[in-house]
């Protein structure tokens, strides 16, 4: 291997690492906030590109009929739990959350698709799109069991990952897609070449992970995030809800992967179950992070993108194996250097 | 009427009944102290009034009733519980901290003063405030829980064994605080097993035992009962 083919698998495994960095991060976020290891973080992904490809061509995407089929069984399950619990009351404010406001967004992109829309608002239309499918999915399925242990939500998440892949195949059928690149442009970086692409991807990694930081470090809502993280009995005695805290979690978590979904649509052909291994790639590098630091999952995550550039060069049969085979290495070296995390380390 | 009212409260465990028919008043402006030995149910009473653990009975505060009601709701409504574990956030700064403390407020306005307020009370936390909140001593924790609380502006504190495991000099300091707490118009509901300090503090008293209310009265009649001294509050 050449220096100057090392440099380009370099920069190529950074850009794949900064779309990992999103998904990343964002599992790490859910994570912490309502204990659960969402899997189906790289279908959301996947399912961005999806929707993306069918605006392009002028189609009303399938993510329409999935959020529309989500608001409905979410909003019976919180009219429900609320009509039993004896608090009626909040039945209105529950129905405007979880069924008109995706139904609005829905309705918006139906009414916007025929007035052939510029690629910007068409990136907005799907993040809009993609947005409400992880908040609904937390509603229906793991808010009925959030006191559950850690294990049983992961295995509830495994499940609702092969649920969300067959409900893409229904809804976005099983050609692969393939969106118009975002930018022509490329550089010379110190003699190598950077096509703009590749540019976006890294920068939108960046930019995105800084608003995250300033958003945890300076707004209300984003301590409160964190202070539900930290202890959910300290946040509840403060008056900060833990389920609105995950809803938050998960609005923001699916907007860094609709972004990754976004910037890694033009490289690559996405299918309805193309998120998988984005999302367990993902997962890895946010093991290497311990799942609980955001620094940690980056450096993870663009390891990871690095690794499998240079895996796929020498050998792009075993370039899966080589990533993966990694987790094993990497989980006896965190059980050595961290003692295991207790769930209170108060007193 | 009361600021606060438990009418026949019992709370269970399964089948063992930890609190059985308390009723208790705390009247506006007033500081009631709870006493009693360990295991006699006072924290669980204090949980199942802040909505953490279901009971029988009835919660009234400001004259409408709380059953039904979730934490998050009450502290809205003004009332705030400083557990006897404190439960900070251990991995974020003091002044977070202190600003999540606000977090129940819809009015943001007296936010910045209140903090201002909290720093002068203790000084201390004004100091450390960009610390972590877990690297704090003892005392400085419960400082930090107790500013915590302050800054929520709340109409009930219940504050659930304060000088748990501190020692004596931050005791006295723990309580002069909770004595000045008169003057902002904030009502304490005080439980402590230091009984001494504690009914030295408080208007009003109750003696738990084995989740029963055995004796009640003002402070000043329970300090100099015979038969307390004896069984807590030690021979002076």
């Amino acid at each position: 291997m050449t220096s100057d083919i090392a440099a380009i698998l370099a920069i190529d495994g950074i850009a794949t690492g900064a779309i990992y960095v999103l998904v990343a991060v964002g599992t790490v976020l859910i994570f912490t906030v309502t204990r659960v290891m969402f899997i189906p973080f790289g279908d959301i992904a996947a399912f961005t590109a999806l929707t993306l490809a069918a605006l392009e061509t002028g189609h009303l995407p399938g993510t329409v009929g999935l959020v529309l089929v989500l608001a409905v069984l979410a909003s019976l399950a919180e009219c429900w739990s609320l009509g039993r619990s004896g608090r009626g009351r909040h039945i209105p404010k529950a129905l405007a959350f979880y069924l008109l406001l995706p139904v609005l967004v829905a309705l918006f992109v139906r009414l916007a698709l025929p007035l052939a829309p510029s690629m910007p608002v068409r990136i907005v239309l799907a993040l809009l799109l993609v947005m409400p499918i992880s908040p609904l999915l937390d509603r229906i399925v793991f808010r009925p069991i959030a006191d559950a242990s850690v294990l049983l939500l992961l295995i509830v998440s495994m499940a609702l990952h092969f649920a969300l892949v067959g409900l893409g195949l229904l809804f976005f059928g099983p050609e692969g897609v393939r969106t118009q690149p975002l930018t022509d442009s490329a550089f010379e970086v110190l003699g190598v070449h950077v096509n703009g692409q590749t540019l976006l991807i890294v920068i939108a990694s960046i930019v995105f992970s800084g608003l995250l930081y300033l958003f945890f470090g300076f707004t209300l809502t984003g301590k409160a995030l964190r202070a539900t993280a930290v202890n959910r009995t300290g946040a509840r005695l403060m008056g900060i809800r833990p389920a609105r805290s995950g809803t938050i979690a998960y609005l923001v978590g699916s907007l860094m992967a609709g972004v990754s979904g976004i910037l890694v649509a033009p490289v690559n052909t996405i299918f309805y179950d193309s998120g998988f291994l984005l999302g367990l790639k993902a997962f890895v590098g946010a093991i290497i992070g311990g799942l609980a630091s955001y620094p940690g999952t980056a450096i993870g995550a663009v390891f990871v993108g690095v690794l499998e550039s240079f895996a796929s060069f020498e050998s792009s049969a075993l370039k899966e194996v080589i990533v993966f085979s990694l987790l094993i290495p990497i989980l006896i070296w965190r059980s050595i250097v961290s003692p295991h995390i207790e769930e209170e380390v108060e007193e | 009427m009361a600021l606060l009212s438990l009418r026949n409260v019992s709370v269970s465990y399964d089948k063992v009944e930890a609190v059985r028919d308390v009723s208790l008043d705390v009247e506006a402006g007033q500081i009631v102290s709870v006493i009693g030995p360990n295991g006699a149910g006072k924290t669980t009473m204090m949980l199942a009034t802040m909505g953490l653990l279901p009971l029988a009975g009835e919660v009234i505060f400001e004259g409408s009733r709380l059953n039904g009601l979730e934490v998050e709701e009450r502290v809205e409504r003004g009332i705030c519980l400083v557990p006897e574990r404190r439960e900070l956030f251990a991995d974020m700064s003091v002044a977070d901290n202190l600003i999540l403390g606000s977090y129940s407020l819809k009015d943001r306005s007296g936010v910045d003063a209140a903090l201002q307020q909290v720093y002068q009370r203790f000084p201390r936390l004004l100091e450390r405030r960009r610390q972590k909140a877990g690297t704090l001593s003892g005392g400085e924790r419960q400082m930090l829980a107790l500013g915590r609380a302050l800054m929520a502006k709340p109409k009930l504190l219940i504050l659930d064994e304060p000088s748990l495991g501190l020692a004596p000099l931050i005791v006295r300091e723990i309580f002069r605080t909770i004595a000045s707490l008169r003057e902002l118009g904030v009502s304490v509901l005080l439980v402590e097993q230091n009984a001494r300090a504690a009914l030295e503090t408080a208007d009003y008293g109750y003696v738990l035992e084995t989740g029963e209310v055995i004796q009640e009265g003002s402070a000043s009649s329970l300090i100099h009962d015979p038969k307390l001294i004896a069984a807590y509050l030690g021979g002076h």
